[in-house]
């Protein structure tokens, strides 16, 4: 099989179980990180809302001269705070989704990295170790370090050990976070995307008119033929008497009177695709003009 | 759209004409899936998707091969992928799940950690020991072990009449509810992180370990001195085989991981990581539950139960149940991981 080389550096094999590469593009730094900090001010929102909600309730509790009141207040504060913290993002991921709603936001999922079912632990196994990435390093980092002498040197040298799990996704290829790496797991994008028209239905019509010599047909490969295809899918005027100029001169084609360059330019672009899958169907791909 | 006979008409395009509707069906389900909505699909819809799937996918690796038109792959691999995770995404039940992991998974695992089990309690029985020898001898080495605030009062300094009162538990009776949930959220927070530190090698986990050994060291070996050791043991035990089984098994969970990091024998560093993080996170799953039990036994038990000869028979039987969960033998339904 001879691979094509459009490979953008986000993108990684992702073999299915029947056996085909989807070809999956990870999610990279700054999305991952965005998503966070918009799971984070969730949680926060939430922890706030559920406070304020509390304290009043408090005083209305404490003011009817129940103290056990406050006292179930306290409990089920403290529970959610303990399952937001350790459950928010498991909860979430377990879902049909496999997301949370910072992820979703931002077209992200987990999966598994081996193209199997994402797993129950694989996904509690890559939130607990949050602990180590986040909630650690925060509680360092609000510890003060006014102690100085030896204390404040300890203090720095805990910090830069956990800053280490902090920016574990920037120093490997795949962005996995430690937690994703004990998991099994990574962060995958999944945009939706329209099926968009196919360039070549109007092309086809306009075939009878355009006849191009096999030599004509040559002159490109496949990546000039999805540079005219996005040419053609936008239809900016300027853009198009240019490609059609610079095209005619190297194939040496003499222009109409009346030949409009979009008509031209999809004859062309049918043409060309045509004789390209002719060739893919031979088992020759052309990537591009100077691929012979 | 152009006439299907069109002698013009390229054979790629055809392949997609004849195609498209069932792509299209695809994305419909895909999208009502999407929505949350996967419970109102028909029969006939949830039968179709597969089919659907493995015709798309199939259509993806003809189109890569024979066809230029870069949207149609595009919009094929985006497709696939999105029909995939839905064909294997996990949807068996909270329910199923549930019952599988404390049938099976989660004893399990605690098996498969018996050696990481043995290290990790031994450790803390070192610290514990080492701690309570270094008590006993120079009663100050309490407060090095001991942070304040959770000795609460319970140091070297006080009479021996204000140690035996803290036992009986008849001090915080009020607050019984909110005492048990910190402990709860406290403890489990402790034993993640247990965990989590393990990813480091080791080392953080079993330091953790050692040291929640000596607190406990200090304060049997400050009770003791004063005459009050069947007492304090039957304070810490009734909630505490719970608990300390438990952390130990955190601690386990833990060091497997960083074990399998530091040396991963014959897999890759990466696969090993991957199957020890497994394991060890269905254990840590059910160490949360335990620790939730141990929440309860400390926060109510220990306080309504003041006979230490019965605080003794909850701690042996809470050590009993456990032991025959975990280690019992099992029938045949019993898979293993």
């Amino acid at each position: 099989m001879v691979s094509e080389s459009i490979g953008k550096s986000t993108e990684r094999v992702f073999v299915t179980p029947e056996g085909v590469d989807l070809r999956l593009n990870i999610g990279d730094a700054g999305q991952r990180a965005a998503a966070f900090l918009m799971d984070a001010a969730i949680i926060m929102a939430v922890l706030v809302g559920l406070t304020i909600v509390a304290i009043f309730m408090g005083v209305g509790a404490g003011a009817a001269g129940g103290f056990a009141g406050v006292e179930v207040l306290a409990v089920i504060w403290l529970l959610v705070f303990f399952v937001l913290r350790n459950f928010y993002f498991t909860a979430f991921e377990l879902s049909a989704a496999a997301a949370t709603p910072g992820k979703r936001m931002f077209g992200l999922r987990v999966a598994s990295r081996d193209g199997g079912r994402l797993r129950a632990e694989s996904v509690f196994a890559r939130n607990a170790l949050r602990e180590l990435e986040v909630f650690m390093p925060l509680s360092l980092l609000i510890s003060r370090a006014d102690q100085g002498g030896a204390e404040g040197w300890m203090w720095i040298l805990a910090l830069v050990w956990a800053g280490v799990f902090v920016f574990f996704p920037l120093f490997n290829k795949d962005r996995l976070r430690a937690g994703d790496l004990v998991g099994g797991t990574w962060v995958v994008r999944t945009p939706r995307r329209k099926l968009t028209r196919d360039m070549a239905d109007e092309g086809a019509e306009r075939l009878a008119q355009f006849v191009f010599e096999p030599a004509q047909l040559e002159a490109y490969g496949a990546k000039e033929l999805h540079v005219l295809e996005s040419v053609l899918r936008q239809r900016d005027r300027g853009t198009m008497r240019a490609v059609a100029a610079r095209i005619s001169t190297k194939i040496g084609w003499t222009r109409g009177f009346d030949d409009r360059d979009e008509d031209f330019l999809s004859a062309y672009y049918a043409a060309l695709r045509g004789r390209l899958e002719q060739r893919l169907l031979m088992g020759v791909r052309r990537r591009d003009k100077h691929d012979v | 759209m152009t006439d299907i006979s069109s002698p013009y008409t390229l054979r790629s395009q055809r392949f997609r004409r004849e195609r498209e509707a069932d792509w299209a069906r695809l994305e419909r389900l895909m999208d009502k899936v999407e929505k949350g909505s996967a419970a109102k699909l028909t029969d006939d819809e949830i039968l179709a998707i597969p089919v659907l799937y493995r015709s798309t996918l199939s259509a993806l690796s003809v189109a890569r091969e024979t066809s230029l038109d870069q949207g149609l792959v595009e919009f094929l691999e985006t497709l696939a992928a999105r029909a995939y995770f839905f064909v294997y995404g996990s949807r068996a039940t909270l329910q199923d799940r549930l019952a599988r992991f404390f049938s099976n998974d989660w004893p399990a695992s605690v098996r498969s950690l018996w050696r990481e089990t043995l290290v990790s309690g031994a450790l803390m029985l070192l610290g514990a020991v080492v701690a309570a020898w270094l008590v006993s001898i120079e009663p100050d080495w309490f407060y090095a072990f001991v942070p304040a605030d959770l000795a609460g009062g319970r140091d070297p300094a006080a009479s021996t009449e204000t140690l035996r009162a803290t036992l009986d538990g008849s001090e915080d009776q009020p607050g019984l509810s909110v005492f048990a949930a910190y402990l709860f959220t406290h403890n489990a927070q402790v034993a993640i992180l247990a965990f989590a530190l393990g990813f480091s090698l080791c080392v953080p986990t079993a330091l953790l370990m050692l040291y929640n050994g000596t607190m406990l060291g200090a304060f049997f070996a400050l009770f003791a001195s004063r005459g009050l050791g069947v007492e304090i043991g039957g304070w810490l035990l009734i909630h505490g085989v719970t608990e300390l089984f438990a952390v130990t098994l955190a601690g386990a969970a833990g060091l497997k991981i960083g074990w399998a990091v530091a040396f991963p024998g014959d897999s890759s560093r990466l696969d090993a990581a991957v199957s020890a993080g497994r394991t060890a996170a269905v254990c840590m799953g059910g160490v949360v539950v335990m620790l939730f039990v141990a929440g309860l036994l400390e926060g109510f038990g220990r306080q309504l139960i003041v006979d230490t000869g019965a605080r003794y028979a909850v701690a042996a039987l809470t050590g009993l149940i456990w032991a025959a969960y975990f280690y019992g033998p099992r029938g045949r339904a019993f898979r293993g991981l």
